[in-house]
């Protein structure tokens, strides 16, 4: 029992992360069918910039904004400067495009910071909290409590806002938003802006637990790509699921089968899916009109 | 024994009956034509018999041999071949090419021989070029062979999936909207089209909103409403059959149709 | 003489001249270690070519299949006493026996779906390698023994540079006829439309698969080769960065063009080497340099050049 509650935790945490990318990931894709592989960067730039301001003598939250703030200008720096000029091409291309970008922000970042891990502290102590027998760090709830208020908010700005059904009408047809008046444009900047604001917040979020490094974003962004599969993508509720599932998944297989080989047991259950729901596990079968 | 006999084809989407037992049968030569409002199910019926989707209920039979619910492909082997009512081209060839991928199935295909680039490849290439550029005389592209398809304009892409459908050697043609979105001119020389390809004992099948086309061009005509065959017979009886009217005009157009 | 044949004709002229003016312009041992790179990363971007120019299926986990072939190359002398080539060759056959098995269920997948499946299983193959490290040896990598042949020790940059040379020349004739035959215009048909391509009478899935088999050869092949020549494998050579690199060879050339994958290959093979000048900015360049490529020429460099060339011949 202890070992289930510990393993449900463990999964959860990294498995919210995983759901914050995978989020980032569907948010620019149903903007602009943009697959942004620089997903992952974000996250690594809201540990980063927060771990390098601290260490400059900020405060914990101001060094969080300043993280969220530098994030969101490489977002819209991406949008404007990369795929903006690229509009058109392929999907491939630009797949290319944002890898490339990313590559950029990587190389960028061992640059301006250096190759090491780094720790953030915990926000609320290092004291493990006792529940059913297991240790959960409080770090864990601050995860798992960051990102619930994320999706929440993401999902009032969807449903309440002025700016947010912009948004929704620009992802449901692009042509048809702009003859009703709507700047995509600017909507695509805001959806670049706005994922790389919840990428930074996991960044900043996870740190205390799992570190960063210049490096962290590659894996992250696969991960997130393969979770907001997995939920089938556009739709954001399956990001999530695909997000918490994907981390349940490795932490179930690394605690009960090998931990060398969780992210193998993760694949290996994504691609079992994928032949079995070809549009993932949320996406809706779509019949080719001919 | 039709050549092409569809019987008692249902499906439903979603709980929505879009077919309801539909059949139709057409024989060497001859032009038959599936018309009905929008959303009648005409296109349905197409995909079903060519093997895109699979009917829930009845059977499709081809030269004698049930092929209800055969891959596309095989039903190509088979001797159907269509064409589509939103242009299926392959846009990153040459009209040539289109065409010549539409005898894909005489080619030989082995690998082996292909990767080599055996002299027995190479002639089976021209040979598919010579009957391709044929039958791109014969829907009048020749001049366009070599040109790219995606610079070729809308009415010649119909013609050219004619022209690729007629390379599978078919015994039986279908076309989906064959003359949709062409111009007067455009659509008598579709007519033309179809004309000679039923003299060549093709059967035809097709579905088309133009009414004169069809009324000139047909043997027989199936009326479709709301997923249910209304009636069949020649263009003349189909014409004067007071539920066609009213099914395309509604209430009021057989009023008016009959004070007129 | 058809078109096709001109293009081959063309292609193939062209390398072979290249391949047989490098080492008069460039003797040297480095740069002729580097054009062998050249040469076998070209011909695993060929097989990919094939596969998503022609056929229009992306794969991110090509890489795999070429650390299949480095490190069956790798370990058979190893652990079974084989010899080197008959390794490559098993490694070869491997990695074309999984492809045959995975590649009808994930071809079914489409776009994006097909993205992340094949993402998957190079991850896997990848896992496989740096987990196993009693067989493999894991991250820090493997030796690989010197090939003999008939007694004689095959070595030296010009020998190597010859061998992988004259594979690539062969691996390009072989995809340039594939090109220009019944199977090579099946796979570009039902890259624009696979309804139609089915409906005169392409069998989709079976063409998906041939490619995909095809390609996972070439990459293995390719995985092989390098293994030999380099004497000593890491798991990178199976990574995912790596399968990257093999897709952005294949867009930066030009999908669909068969010389454009030799031309992505010689670019981000070379690059790197050169960018190492820039030092520590070597991966930010890197990366700069892709945007700008993708952003300027996002046909890519062969068609890019090919547009610009017909447009001012017409100007």
């Amino acid at each position: 029992m202890a070992e289930l509650v510990q393993l449900l935790f463990a999964g959860l945490t990294t498995g919210a992360v995983y759901a914050l990318v995978a989020l980032g990931f569907t948010l620019i894709f149903q903007a602009s069918e943009v697959v942004n592989f620089a997903q992952g960067e974000f996250v690594m730039l809201g540990g980063m910039v927060t771990v390098f301001a601290m260490k400059a003598g900020l405060p914990l939250p101001l060094s969080a904004l300043l993280a969220v703030l530098v994030a969101v200008a490489t977002g819209v720096l991406l949008h404007r400067l990369a795929i903006e000029p690229a509009k058109g091409a392929t999907v491939v291309t630009l797949i290319i495009v944002t890898i490339g970008a990313s590559i950029l922000v990587r190389g960028l970042a061992q640059i301006l910071f250096d190759k090491q891990f780094h720790a953030l502290p915990a926000f609320t102590g290092d004291e493990p909290l006792r529940v059913l027998g297991a240790a959960i760090l409080p770090q864990s709830l601050w995860v798992l409590g960051g990102a619930a208020a994320i999706v929440f908010g993401l999902w009032l700005f969807m449903e309440r806002t002025l700016l947010g059904k912009a948004v929704r009408a620009t992802a449901a047809n692009r042509l048809a938003a702009e003859l009703v008046g709507i700047d995509t444009r600017l909507v695509l900047a805001l959806a670049f802006a706005v994922s790389a604001a919840i990428g930074a917040v996991g960044g900043i979020l996870v740190t205390p637990i799992t570190l960063t490094s210049y490096a962290v974003g590659t894996l992250l962004a696969l991960k997130g790509f393969a979770a907001a599969m997995l939920g089938g993508i556009g739709n954001p509720v399956g990001a999530v699921a695909g997000g918490l599932f994907l981390g349940l998944l490795e932490a179930f297989a690394a605690g009960w089968i090998s931990s060398t080989y969780k992210d193998g047991v993760a694949f290996l259950v994504i691609l079992l899916v994928l032949f079995l729901m070809p549009q993932g596990l949320f996406g809706r079968r779509a019949v080719e009109r001919v | 024994m039709s050549l092409l006999e569809a019987r008692g084809v249902s499906i439903a989407f979603g709980g929505l009956r879009a077919l309801d037992a539909v059949g139709f049968s057409v024989d060497p030569g001859e032009v038959l034509a599936i018309i009905g409002p929008n959303g009648a199910g005409k296109t349905t019926l197409f995909n079903i018999v060519s093997g895109l989707y699979r009917p829930h209920a009845g059977e499709v039979r081809l030269a004698g041999e049930e092929v209800t619910g055969l891959p596309p492909h095989e039903l190509a082997a088979r001797g159907l071949a269509r064409t589509f009512q939103n242009l299926q081209i392959f846009f990153r060839m040459s009209a040539l090419e289109n065409v010549m991928v539409g005898r894909h199935l005489k080619e030989r295909r082995r690998l082996w021989a292909e990767l080599l680039g055996l002299p027995s490849v190479l002639r089976e290439n021209r040979e598919s070029r010579e009957k391709a550029r044929e039958l791109l005389d014969f829907v009048g592209l020749a001049e366009r062979a070599e040109d790219p398809a995606s610079a070729l304009p809308y009415g010649a892409l119909k013609r050219l999936e004619i022209a690729r459908a007629l390379a599978c050697a078919p015994k039986v043609l279908m076309l989906d909207e064959p003359a949709a979105g062409c111009n007067p001119v455009e659509t008598e020389e579709i007519d033309r089209l179809i004309v000679a390809i039923a003299r060549k004992g093709i059967a035809v099948v097709l579905v088309e909103h133009d009414m004169k086309l069809v009324m000139r061009i047909s043997d027989r005509v199936l009326v479709l409403e709301q997923g249910r065959a209304l009636t069949e017979g020649t263009p003349q009886s189909v014409r004067s059959d007071p539920r066609v009217i009213e099914a395309y005009l509604g209430r009021h157009g057989l009023e008016a149709a009959h004070a007129a | 003489m058809s078109p096709g044949t001109r293009t081959k004709i063309a292609v193939l002229g062209v390398l072979l001249l290249v391949l047989l003016l490098v080492p008069i312009l460039l003797p040297s041992a480095f740069h002729l270690r580097v054009a062998a790179l050249v040469w076998i990363n070209a011909t695993a971007a060929l097989g990919l070519a094939l596969l998503m120019g022609q056929a229009g299926q992306v794969s991110l986990g090509h890489a795999g299949f070429m650390g299949i072939g480095a490190y069956a190359t790798a370990l058979g002398p190893k652990h079974l006493g084989l010899d080197p080539l008959a390794s490559m060759a098993l490694g070869t056959l491997a990695a074309g026996l999984l492809a045959l098995l995975v590649g009808r269920p994930i071809l079914r997948l489409k776009g994006h779906y097909l993205a992340v499946a094949t993402l998957g299983l190079g991850i896997l193959v990848h896992l496989v390698i740096v987990s196993e490290v009693p067989i493999t040896g894991g991250p820090d990598g493997i030796q690989v023994p010197r090939l003999e042949f008939l007694g004689w020790r095959l070595v030296g940059p010009e020998l190597w540079y010859g061998i992988t040379g004259t594979v690539l020349l062969l691996a390009a004739w072989l995809a340039l006829n594939l090109e220009d035959s019944a199977t090579g215009r099946a796979l570009r048909a039902l890259h624009d439309s696979e309804i139609a391509a089915s409906v005169v009478g392409v069998d989709v899935a079976r063409h998906k698969l041939v490619v995909f088999v095809i390609a996972a050869v070439y990459a293995a092949i390719a995985g092989g080769l390098f293994a030999l020549f380099n004497r000593f494998v890491t798991p990178d050579v199976a990574g995912f960065l790596r399968s990257i690199e093999l897709v952005t060879m294949v867009v930066i050339g030009g999908m669909g063009s068969i010389a454009g994958a030799i031309v992505g290959a010689a670019l981000l093979t070379v690059l790197p080497q050169a960018l190492t000048l820039f030092h520590e900015y070597e991966h930010a360049v890197l990366g700069f340099l892709i945007i700008l490529f993708m952003v300027f020429l996002r046909q890519g460099i062969v068609p890019g050049l090919a547009g610009l060339l017909a447009r001012r011949r017409l100007a």
